[in-house]
């Protein structure tokens, strides 16, 4: 009988050694007569747990981890072909607590299937989405997703529905779909796993936008850094061409969607959106004006649907069970699930995909366990560089997009770093003047030379050089960034400065009742 | 810094190939870019010139582009290239004294290329490895949780590969 063994190809689980692991099970199985089918998987996103092996069994997939290449005799000793125990057993994958309690719409599939089998992808729901949509009116299509409540999962949480309704409604003899996976942002790694892990559900969701919009091109601005996905979106594009759901005539309906990959080189500013499209054009990523808006005049000029990944690999599901389905999902204004990333300083680093409205705290605790270093958790930084540092006292709001910016803070994409008590959050201020600094495009003047001069002051501050009058300064440079830059990337570097200063006075060298 | 030489014969026919090739697509500098430095290794000046010509734009717009995007190089660079990332998930891991641990074993600082031009080092923002800090990308692998001695074992394999 042959076993079936699945190993992650997902970056995450090779930078712990999945190559190696996959290699030498191969090899074990091979010196012991045992028949095997192994499987390179994308990841479960139990990352503390990579390289996680799975072995099918009758009653399920059973966990096994982390198995580096010298377990692996040990594990065949154990008999982990029927998934005997061993003290990296981890029983039945669905059954571990970190997985069973997530509610996984967007990450169903990722971990479970080949990312390049559509056999795999169609067995576990893929496709039903476009298939359905492929019989519908493209108006009733973008109103399928407004009814769910879905928003811009990349930061600034724009309904979807509206954007594409905007784009619907131009006229232009090109409509363009472009999804922004330039995820620069420390402590995300969602549309990574996505992409790595179940691209086609990318495909799917921008074939969608395509039909819904009226778009018959449409490209996929991935970073450098993720050479990867990359390639993996590469290989599943051409697997979908092949079997007909993508380029001419999908299923023989007489629609066309052609999907294109860009590579990016390495700019952070090409995250924002204007930037990213002046880069597919082959020009310097500097931010462009609004208006005109993208979705009148986006890429070379034509009305463009521009969104994140997580957007585009929420649609599928969207359109296969329905926007109510989806809108059941969330609290308040934040329908759905949002994808977070446990990242920094914790236990059990890895993807929890839930509906919005749980707390910090259930995240930080229930789910990552507290910090790996064991000390107290001190600081969290929510959606990414140009997030807000968290302090305890806040841990117990919950995780909605309206609830967050109550308190100046933003849920953005759903990454959170975590700092334990060694950390000086004056330095982190530093740094993220620094960042800005690095990475700004040099159009704006806030940003440009705001960013600079805020890493001088913080270090005046940090110097002990005339506090209070450079803390003034500094929260004066912070506001004239925060409102007249041209971007979020001047208009938002000031709220790790300014939630630093408000929440950890001390690390500046101020006692708190002066800082307020 | 190195001063460049002349494109050799080979560069050329390969810069022309890539030109031929791309020059049609739909904003066409980028694939070209990317294609001229996944083949010669960096991106020599005297490129400039020819995709000048073959997009019909200005060599201080090709220059420009080149020169805003940070993965874009144009010098050449070592064998293998390490990047330390600094963001913050590897921060909150310790990546500070990682990086100074990187510059102190390989003898460079950022930027820099080793005498034997075995090793160039440079920083990164962010591998989205962010689960497993601190990170490190060798060539077009991600290595998570980087100590100092799993660091000098990631270099020791390549050294005597």
């Amino acid at each position: 009988m042959t076993t079936r063994i699945y190993v992650p190809l997902d970056s995450s689980a090779e930078a712990m050694g999945a190559k190696k692991t996959a290699a030498a099970i191969v090899a074990e199985a091979e010196k012991r007569g045992e028949k095997i089918e192994l499987v390179r998987n994308g990841s479960r996103g139990l990352y503390w747990l990579e390289p996680m092996v799975e072995v099918e069994t009758p009653n399920g997939r059973v966990a096994y981890g982390p198995v580096n290449a010298k377990d692996v005799a040990g594990l065949f000793d154990a008999g982990f072909l029927k998934g005997e125990k061993h003290v990296l057993c981890h029983g039945l994958t669905e059954e571990i607590p970190y997985l069973k309690k997530q509610e996984r719409l967007t990450f169903a599939r990722v971990g479970i299937i080949d990312p390049f089998s559509i056999d795999d992808y169609t067995k576990f729901g893929g496709f039903d989405g476009l298939k359905k949509a492929l019989k519908m009116e493209p108006a009733a299509i973008v109103k399928e997703v407004t009814d769910s409540g879905l928003r811009g999962r990349g930061g600034a949480a724009f309904p979807t529905g509206i954007k594409w309704n905007t784009v619907l409604g131009a006229q232009a003899d090109q409509k363009y779909i472009v999804c922004n996976a330039d995820e620069g942002d420390s402590g995300t790694f969602s549309d990574r796993m996505l992409m790595e892990g179940d691209p086609m559900c990318l495909i799917e969701g921008m074939t969608i936008a395509g039909l819904a919009v009226g778009a018959t091109k449409g490209y996929i601005y991935c970073r450098e850094e993720y050479p990867h996905s990359i390639n993996n979106l590469n290989v599943a594009i051409e697997a979908c061409t092949k079997a007909g759901y993508l380029g001419k005539n999908i299923l023989g309906s007489g629609k066309d969607f052609e999907l294109i990959v860009r590579e990016g080189a390495g700019a952070y500013i090409c995250g924002e959106e204007t930037s990213l499209m002046e880069s597919i054009e082959g020009n310097r990523g500097l931010v462009r004006f609004k208006p005109p808006l993208p979705a009148l005049q986006g890429l070379f000029g034509k009305p463009t649907v521009i969104n994140n990944v997580m957007s585009l690999g929420s649609v599928p599901i969207i359109l296969a069970k329905g926007g109510e389905f989806y809108k059941n999902y969330g609290m308040g204004r934040s329908r759905g699930t949002l994808p977070f990333q446990l990242t920094g300083n914790l236990k059990h680093g890895g993807l929890v995909e839930k509906a919005f409205g749980l707390t910090l705290r259930e995240l930080l605790y229930d789910f990552g366990g507290g910090t790996i270093s064991g000390r107290p958790i001190r600081a969290v930084q929510v959606g990414g560089p140009l997030g807000a540092y968290v302090p305890e006292s806040q841990f117990d709001i919950p995780l909605d997009y309206e609830e967050y910016a109550k308190v100046g803070a933003m849920v953005g994409h759903g990454g959170l770093v975590v700092f334990d008590d060694t950390v000086d959050l004056a330095n982190m201020a530093r740094y993220a003047m620094e960042f800005c600094a690095i990475e700004s495009c040099g159009k704006c003047t806030p940003c440009r030379i705001g960013s600079t001069r805020g890493v001088e002051t913080i270090d005046k501050i940090i110097a002990g050089k005339e506090v209070g009058k450079n803390i003034a300064l500094l929260n004066s440079l912070c506001d004239t960034m925060l409102n007249g830059s041209l971007c979020a990337l001047g208009g938002m570097a000031p709220y790790p400065v300014v939630s630093a200063l408000k929440h950890f006075p001390e690390d500046f060298g101020i006692d708190k009742t002066a800082a307020a | 810094m190195t001063t460049t030489p002349a494109l050799s014969d080979q560069q050329k026919k390969s810069l022309d190939d890539i030109l031929a090739r791309l020059k049609d697509e739909p904003g066409p500098l980028f694939p070209i870019l990317h294609a001229i430095q996944d083949e010669l290794g960096w991106v020599p000046d005297e490129t400039v010139p020819a995709i000048a010509r073959a997009l019909n734009r200005s060599r201080a717009e090709i220059h420009g582009v080149i020169t805003f995007y940070h993965h874009f190089r144009r010098h050449p660079v070592g064998k293998h290239m390490v990047q330390v990332c600094r963001a913050e998930a590897c921060q909150a891991m310790g990546c500070t004294s990682l990086e100074e641990h990187a510059k102190k074993t390989l003898g460079i600082d950022y930027h820099g290329t080793t005498a034997d031009g075995q090793f160039s080092l440079e920083a990164v923002y962010c591998l989205g490895n962010c689960a497993l800090s601190p990170s490190i990308r060798v060539n077009d692998d991600i290595v998570g949780k980087v100590s100092k001695e799993r660091f000098d074992e990631v270099i020791a394999e390549l050294r005597n590969a």
